[in-house]
């Protein structure tokens, strides 16, 4: 292949005109370098301009500014129909009035391709996607998931370079979203072809992708794998999109090489050696994260720091978890208790107004620049 | 009593679909029967009709005559056959020249901004609110020797310094045509538009996507899916235009005669309500035929009111 990155946007900007004549941003300079053979999400809630980037590298939008990089090859202004990509739509998008096989065969046909291979292609498709015997039936007369496989199926039957999924699996039920999850990942690694796949589902994009990029109003607040996206978030949006976090308000007391002491007013004490991120200051207001999986509770007082004595306001028993909520000095902590030992008696459970004692383990703890 | 019906389904369904059993036996089926038995009839020489079974109504329709001008017992005279000719070719040229007409229009409504399309559609309705008979009144204004059209044709011809004669545009066969091709519009705009405006724009979007530019896309996704909308619209179209008599009355006067003119004239005028019956039954088999073999084809539009 020709270039090392399958997709590139550089600087995109893609303003929209309002209905009351103003201007808005729906793509906000952001710039992107998607590799061959990544399974590349774009993950945001709606409006954050996830959509509107896909749409920009299917060719169904232009860009206002920047520009957008197919194989190494600018797109300037290239049709869909030029371009070596192909969508899966979100509701699917199949031609009611075509069988299944004529669904598959539009794609081919509008290529040129002979009679003899498109039976070929199509019967190869079918099969990947698990759907053989189906090819004569309308889209109608399929369930959900099959009609999302044939949308997937018309996609690949193209063999493009890249494939874009424009939350193809948002109106499947749960269930089998997460086997469809599973199966996506297994053919995009079988097949090596590049996805770029758009969703609001955080969890989706763990699953799946070989690297997120997290976005929020028309901008890329972090690009990175799905480790580095959950344990050390760029800043207090993504630590709050993506799980669940608790947050203090604090100030850096004092800064060394990679260990900094905050005062969190608050808790009106220091939390001490904690790991930073780069670009901070001594002095610099700043914010406090934790996990609530990631805090310990016991019921005693085991280590000095970074300890603190609360209230439990609140338990939810939610089968693989119990969430205790800890009142502290004012401020509610969520802490995830796993459930390891099967039990029924409540006394063995967390109760309502008890005092535990809750540690903020250094290392689990980030110091996030605000918002 | 009530308390059972509330139990039963199916009497609820009998007594919901009675008034409309009632409506249609009383005012379709018996007044088809009527119909029918009258033209086995007999016309009396005052104008009456006796009942006997005879299909000398039918044989004179196709042809056979018993008026002939060299004092033969029965001859050949096409001049029904050709009416009902007339009146077919008239119905088809009009249906598709209101599908060319339509067509265009209903996809620029279709596609044009939502705000803009219910001003479009309303604008396509308006005519609707004036009466048939006045806006056919209308078009005989425009169409006479010192109508507006020739005016306005005299002006520019007059000015170019071109000797000009008024053309004789009323009561020909093309006036009949412009007229029906007028009135019957809406009623193709109305359901093309609707079947397109159902398409969903991913659609489009998907048939580039997969390669299709916008001949192929219009060809291979927008035609087949707005079919039902044709569909529907020529039923809604050539069905009437097959029976009407006021259009092809005022604008074709005595040398345009259609199945409908001739069927009112012996009813009202020739007071022959044998012939007449005849010539109805037999349109209406006529129409009938064409309209099945249509919809076998391409089905009854039912789509654009089940999607």
């Amino acid at each position: 292949m020709a270039s090392e990155f399958a997709v590139e946007m550089r600087d995109v900007v893609k303003r929209f005109i309002t209905p009351e004549g103003g201007e808005i941003a729906a793509v906000d300079h952001v710039t992107m370098q998607i590799k061959n053979g990544e399974f590349f999400s774009m993950l945001g809630s709606s409006g954050c301009g996830k959509t509107t980037s896909l749409r920009m590298v299917a060719g169904f939008e232009w860009t206002t500014e920047g520009e957008v990089y197919i194989e190494g090859k600018a797109m300037g202004h290239t049709p869909p129909f030029q371009r070596k990509v192909n969508t899966v739509f979100q509701n699917y998008a199949l031609f009611q009035h075509l069988t299944v096989y004529q669904n598959l065969a539009f794609g081919l046909e509008m290529e040129g391709a002979k009679e003899d291979e498109i039976k070929k292609r199509v019967r190869h498709a079918l099969e990947m996607v698990q759907l053989t015997g189906m090819d004569r039936r309308k889209p109608k007369q399929l369930s959900g998931g099959q009609q999302q496989r044939v949308a997937l199926a018309r996609a690949l039957v193209k063999t493009p370079d890249v494939l874009l999924l424009d939350e193809p699996l948002g109106a499947l039920d749960l269930k089998l979203r997460k086997e469809m999850q599973l199966e996506l990942k297994a053919l995009q690694q079988q097949l090596g072809i590049t996805f770029i796949y758009v969703t609001h589902d955080q969890e989706e994009a763990l699953t799946m992708s070989d690297r997120i990029a997290v976005m929020s109003k028309g901008q890329v607040q972090q690009m990175g794998t799905p480790v580095e996206i959950y344990e050390r978030p760029a800043n207090k949006f993504v630590a709050d999109f993506i799980g669940e976090s608790n947050f203090f308000e604090g100030k850096i007391k004092s800064l060394s090489k990679d260990e900094a002491s905050v005062f969190v007013p608050a808790l009106n004490t220091e939390l001490v050696g904690m790991p930073i991120s780069k670009g901070l200051v001594k002095g610099e207001e700043i914010v406090v994260c934790i996990r609530p999986e990631k805090v310990r509770i016991t019921e005693k007082n085991a280590v000095n720091q970074n300890m603190f004595r609360g209230k439990v306001a609140n338990t939810v028993y939610i089968g693989a978890d119990t969430h205790v909520f800890v009142d502290l000095q004012g401020i509610r902590l969520k802490v995830w208790e796993q459930n390891r030992i099967s039990r029924l008696d409540p006394k063995s459970f967390y109760a309502v107004g008890q005092e535990v004692w809750l540690m903020l383990m250094p290392e689990n703890t980030l110091v996030l620049k605000r918002d | 009593m009530l308390q059972r019906l509330r139990e039963n389904k199916s009497a609820q369904g009998t007594l919901l679909a009675l008034p409309t059993t009632v409506w249609l036996f009383v005012l379709l089926i018996i007044p088809l029967i009527l119909t029918l038995i009258v033209s086995f009839g007999r016309r009396s020489p005052d104008g009456n009709v006796i009942y006997t079974f005879t299909l000398d109504n039918y044989t004179r329709l196709f042809g056979y005559s018993t008026n002939c001008p060299d004092g033969q017992a029965s001859c050949y005279d096409p001049l029904y056959v050709n009416i009902l000719g007339r009146s077919l070719s008239l119905a088809f040229n009009t249906t598709l020249f209101v599908i060319t007409l339509a067509y265009p229009l209903a996809y620029f409504i279709a596609r044009a901004h939502p705000k803009q399309r219910n001003m479009y559609l309303f604008m396509v309705l308006i005519p609707l609110w004036t009466n048939f008979v006045i806006r056919v009144y209308a078009w005989m204004m425009l169409l006479r020797k010192e109508g507006a059209i020739n005016i306005i044709l005299g002006w520019i011809m007059n000015l170019l310094h071109i000797p000009f004669t008024p053309l004789e545009m009323l009561y020909t066969p093309g006036a009949v045509l412009v007229g029906m091709v007028y009135e019957f519009l809406p009623f193709m705009i109305l359901p093309i538009y609707t079947s397109l405006e159902k398409i969903d724009v991913s659609l489009y979007e998907a048939a580039a996507d997969l390669g299709a530019n916008a001949v192929k896309t219009f060809l291979r996704v927008t035609l087949p899916l707005s079919m039902p909308g044709v569909v529907a619209g020529t039923i809604l179209v050539f069905i009437p235009v097959m029976g009407t008599f006021i259009v092809s009355d005022i604008l074709g006067g005595r040398q345009v005669i259609l199945v409908g003119n001739l069927i009112q004239r012996q009813f009202l005028d020739a007071r022959d309500p044998t012939f007449g019956s005849a010539a109805s039954l037999i349109l209406m088999i006529m129409t009938l035929v064409v309209t099945y073999f249509y919809t076998r084809k391409f089905g009854f539009g039912e789509e654009i009111v089940v999607a």
